[in-house]
């Protein structure tokens, strides 16, 4: 899946400004993403995964929110910097080439617009066509996403639609003009079980369908493992390991992916011993600790990981990690198995 | 199992609600089931099943429409003011949103010593001392204690709320989705919580919850519950390894497993549809709406929940002919 | 710039092998919830503060009241004493807002008319806060059939033309202090009980009154502990911004001759008495109503303050 890249983040810092100082919600990340693969941004709420993918479509709230702007940072999509552009730029962009859902569908449908209406004024906007063209389009998204009779279903409001479908109509919304691109931001968090599974299906599918690169924004290890390639996991605003599903799933290396992996119960098996939980609560990013984030919480934590923030260890290609563990000098004993790799 | 107490008994519950004219939402329709002293039973369910109206009437904290619930010998729909409040002495229930559960006005000393001055259990010194206990009990301090809620994270504050329930030593707690609105690694702490506490004072929990892993890991026996109705029901390892009523297999293979391997070799039962409307409900099953094997009779007779093996319950016509 | 300071010094450290001794979570709880922060009154009280226009508001207020009791004082003059030797004289050293047409110093029967203003304006909010209170938490507490009656009183009450009853009720009673309070608070709290209603029924809602309840409290209680301190915000906004309506009102009907009575006086009485002399004398109408004005802007800027102090959205 040797794919070219089609973004690129680099050293991505954004600050939030409240009354009780400034928030560093996203401290200097750094991904890419191949045309057609899907990249999974895991993490707790408040680690800045919504963030780094709002900033990415240029949604964040001007005045409270700063993004870092100096020769290293940059949002590169198809290598062109999309922090230096106008706001039209943007605008242009969005929608067209990079969409993003949403976890409440109510708040990202206009409820006073007929669903019809909503997906013509995407194509609309973006594309030189009369109106019978962009009617039809939209009616063809809608049988895309599978919604039935989708016909009437154009002249329909938001709320005569359920939850599901409301889902599926945003993500017509979405896709009215095949971005290279999508962005989904918890996607499923707010739905059922039985509907989640739908709705991931749907947009796997439609990944294949249209050859879309797929942002996954969740905090839910669950979903991520059917449907992405890669997976980045991050905390307290940095990405602390990424790697391949397997790679992060059966060897990751950091002691919080482990930690996450742990803390949920295997449905499959059937042992009842107390689950893996990981004590205290994340960091207050307006004034984070030195050092590593996570060693407040971490049960292997040395005294450098309260000093310093540890440098990036590459195990392969695709996984890197950034942990002291992995520091030839660092204490490895009682570490679970498979977790340091040496050589 | 005869040797088991039985705290709790629900008998065919309804709770229904008036949303308009000739429109009435059946949220809990004609629910039965026991809760032994000591266990703890799991009630899942998609949203708008009825699995919280289900829970807040066992509490009491809506009039049923009919039916029992017969807590200790005595019908709890039935009592006068002052026996209500002696039987929340001995119930308590724990919310889903650790926001909305907490007052913002006030110090979590006094949230967590309310029912103490309810019931005036403890005075000055002593109420203090019980409260900065109960404190260490769910992991927090003493100096936690004059802080305000919205000082917490939403883990602490649901062991805030955690904290409160335990104040007035309650025998039996109803859980609704205690976990559902946390962070993946505070769910654990609040779980182990949980089992920690139900083995150190003996508590019956009423465990309510989607996630349906996390009802696997807690509860001893779960109640599935679809449209106001109780589809199935069995002890936890035996409801997930052999699944019986349509509905619960289609919902046990819809959850996404956390492991790429088994997630590709698992066979998914696909579900059509959503959930219909609860108001003003068709006779029948409820699930034969979408369920694949519906027949002319599952669309015209409501289904009982019969025993199909020793503790294991399930409402469908056709249990039998298929699970040969 | 913190950031790039931390990272350089964090950069400095030696790589000893003591540095990599674990500590695992020791000496750290994990539970740390960050400095001791404000209670809600205090934050409130933090915000309004910060407010530049609220504050100022606040200081045009204070200093309205001390004006309107200190100001008889400090002029030596009695706000009754008719000196027809010096009627109409432009404000000077010794009169500071001249005299009226009948010689009174105008400076002390503008702080004298400040007070009754200022007092009727407090007298009204007070009772329509209490009544509207009381009946909107009985409507909003026991729903059905009993919110359902008291929300028709509310509407027929607050549709009933407000200048009739005052002059119905000026006529009934007598023109006095009490019957213009009367009059003016009769139909004012339907608002505030419609409000409180409201905010009863949203927070009655909450999971916590649910957990109240759950422990065993009773209704009075919940009210005490749990609907009041929670609606005692917006309540308060409504009152901040209810007495300039009231001394508002007051003026009005003062002006057109159905408020206090001679020798009495308010700014609206003054006002109507200046605007007599208005081609000849303008000053005699310009004070009183700059006083209104000020003390009415002051309210308001304190109100709009404390309306975004208490906004939750705002708070983190």
């Amino acid at each position: 899946m040797m794919g070219e890249k089609i973004l690129e983040v680099k050293d991505l810092n954004v600050s939030f400004h409240t009354y009780a100082g400034i928030s560093h919600a996203v401290r200097g990340v750094d991904f890419y993403l191949n045309k057609g693969e899907t990249l999974a941004i895991v993490g707790e709420s408040g680690c800045g995964k919504t963030v780094t993918s709002k900033a990415i479509m240029g949604l964040l709230p001007t005045p409270q929110s700063q993004i870092k702007r100096d020769d290293g940072s940059a949002i590169l999509f198809h290598g062109e910097n999309l922090l230096e552009y106008s706001e039209k730029q943007m605008t242009e962009i969005r929608g067209s080439k990079i969409s993003m859902i949403f976890q409440d569908p109510m708040t990202s449908l206009n409820p006073t617009m007929k669903i019809g209406d909503q997906i013509m004024e995407s194509i609309l906007i973006h594309q030189n066509v009369t109106k019978e063209e962009a009617k039809k389009q939209a009616l063809q998204m809608l049988e895309l996403v599978k919604i039935p009779n989708a016909e009437q279903r154009m002249k329909q409001y938001p709320f005569e639609f359920s939850g599901g479908m409301r889902q599926r109509a945003m993500i017509a919304v979405a896709l009215a003009c095949k971005p290279e691109v999508l962005i989904a931001d918890e996607p499923t968090t707010a739905l059922d079980v039985t509907i989640q599974a739908q709705i991931m299906d749907l947009i796997g599918e439609l990944q294949k369908e249209l050859n879309m690169a797929v942002i996954l924004v969740t905090h839910d290890l669950g979903v991520v493992a059917s449907v992405a390639d890669r997976i980045q996991v991050m905390y307290a605003g940095k990405i602390i390991e990424r790697g391949t599903v397997d790679e992060i799933f059966y060897h990751s290396a950091h002691p919080y992916t482990r930690a996450l992996l742990n803390s949920v119960p295997k449905i499959h098996t059937n042992n009842k011993e107390t689950l893996y939980s990981l004590k205290g609560t994340p960091p207050d990013l307006i004034n984070p600790p030195a050092g590593c984030s996570f060693a407040p919480r971490c049960e292997y934590g040395m005294k450098i990981c309260r000093q310093r923030y540890p440098d990036v260890t590459t195990f392969s290609d695709s996984q890197q990690c950034s942990c002291w563990l992995h520091h030839p000098k660092a204490d490895v004993s009682g570490l679970p198995e498979g977790m340091i790799r040496r050589g | 199992m005869a040797e088991k107490e039985v705290l709790i008994e629900v008998k065919d519950l309804k709770k229904y609600f008036n949303v308009g004219k000739k429109a009435v939402l059946k949220a809990v329709d004609g629910v039965n089931f026991k809760i032994y002293k000591g266990e703890t039973l799991g009630l899942v369910g998609e949203s708008g099943c009825g699995k919280t109206t289900c829970g807040k009437t066992v509490m009491g904290l809506y009039e049923a429409t009919g039916g029992q619930v017969i807590f200790d010998g005595v019908d709890i729909h039935s009592l006068n003011r002052k026996e209500k409040k002696e039987f929340t002495k001995r119930a308590q229930i724990i919310f889903q949103d650790p926001y909305s559960s907490l007052n913002p006005r006030m110090t979590v000393e006094d949230i967590i010593g309310e029912g103490i001055d309810i019931h005036g259990l403890y005075k000055g010194e002593e109420r203090r001392k019980r409260i900065h206990h109960l404190l260490e009990l769910v992991g927090l301090n003493k100096e936690h204690a004059m802080r305000f809620p919205h000082e917490f994270s939403g883990g602490q504050r649901q062991r805030i709320g955690i904290a409160r329930a335990l104040a007035i030593e309650p025998e039996f707690i109803v859980c609704d989705e205690p976990i559902s609105a946390l962070d993946v690694s505070i769910q654990a702490q609040v779980v182990n919580l949980l089992i920690k506490l139900q083995k150190d004072l003996g508590l019956t929990y009423l465990f309510i919850a989607h996630d349906l892993s996390m009802v696997k890991h807690i509860s001893d026996r779960v109640g599935v519950m679809y449209l106001g109705n109780m589809v199935e029901f069995a002890s936890s390892d035996e409801l997930y390894a052999e699944p019986l009523h349509p509905y619960t297999k289609a919902l046990m293979s819809a959850i996404p497993i956390p492991d790429p391997q088994a997630e590709k070799s698992k066979k998914r039962i696909p579900i059509q549809g959503e959930i219909p409307s609860p108001i003003n409900p068709k006779p029948g099953c409820r699930f034969a709406t979408r369920c694949k094997y519906a027949t002319e009779e599952c669309k015209q007779i409501t289904p009982e929940l019969k025993e199909v093996l020793p503790g294991h319950y399930v409402a469908c016509h056709r249990t039998e002919e298929l699970n040969q | 710039m913190v950031e790039n300071q931390k990272k350089i010094i964090e950069e400095n450290i030696p790589l000893t092998d003591d540095l990599f001794q674990r500590v695992g979570t020791k000496g750290l709880s994990g539970e740390d919830i960050g400095k001791k922060s404000l209670t809600y009154w205090a934050d409130v009280w933090r915000r309004f503060h910060s407010n530049k226009m609220a504050t100022l508001g606040l200081i045009l207020l204070i200093l309205v009241v001390i004006l309107l009791f200190v100001g008889p004082i400090i002029s030596g003059k009695d706000y009754q004493f008719i000196n027809a030797s010096i009627k109409n004289t432009l404000p000077n050293s010794e009169y500071w807002f001249g005299t009226d047409d009948m010689g009174r110093d105008l400076f002390t029967r503008v702080c004298v008319g400040g007070r009754i203003s200022i007092y009727i304006g407090l007298c009204c909010t007070l009772v329509m806060f209490v009544i509207g209170a009381l009946v909107g938490a009985l409507a909003g507490l026991k729903g059905g059939i009993v919110d359902d009656l008291i929300m028709r009183c509310c509407e027929f009450i607050g549709n009933l033309p407000y200048l009739i009853i005052v002059v119905i009720l000026s006529m009934v009673m007598g023109r006095s202090l009490f019957s213009l309070v009367f009059a003016m608070s009769l139909t004012a709290w339907v608002g505030t009980a419609r409000m409180v209603r409201g905010q009863i029924l949203q927070i009655k809602e909450q999971d916590y009154v649910q957990a109240a309840k759950a422990l065993g409290a009773d209704t009075g209680r919940i009210i005490i502990k749990h609907l009041l301190p929670n609606t005692l915000g917006i309540i308060m906004v409504d009152i901040t911004m209810s007495v300039p309506g009231f001394i508002f009102s007051e003026a009005f009907l003062s002006y057109i001759g159905l408020g206090v009575r001679p020798p009495e006086t308010s700014w609206g009485a003054l006002a109507s008495a200046g605007q007599q002399q208005l081609m000849f004398y303008p000053y005699q109408l310009f004070f009183p109503c700059l006083l209104i004005i000020i003390t009415i802007l002051s309210f308001h800027l304190i109100g709009d303050g404390l309306s975004d102090a208490l906004d939750p959205k705002l708070r983190q």
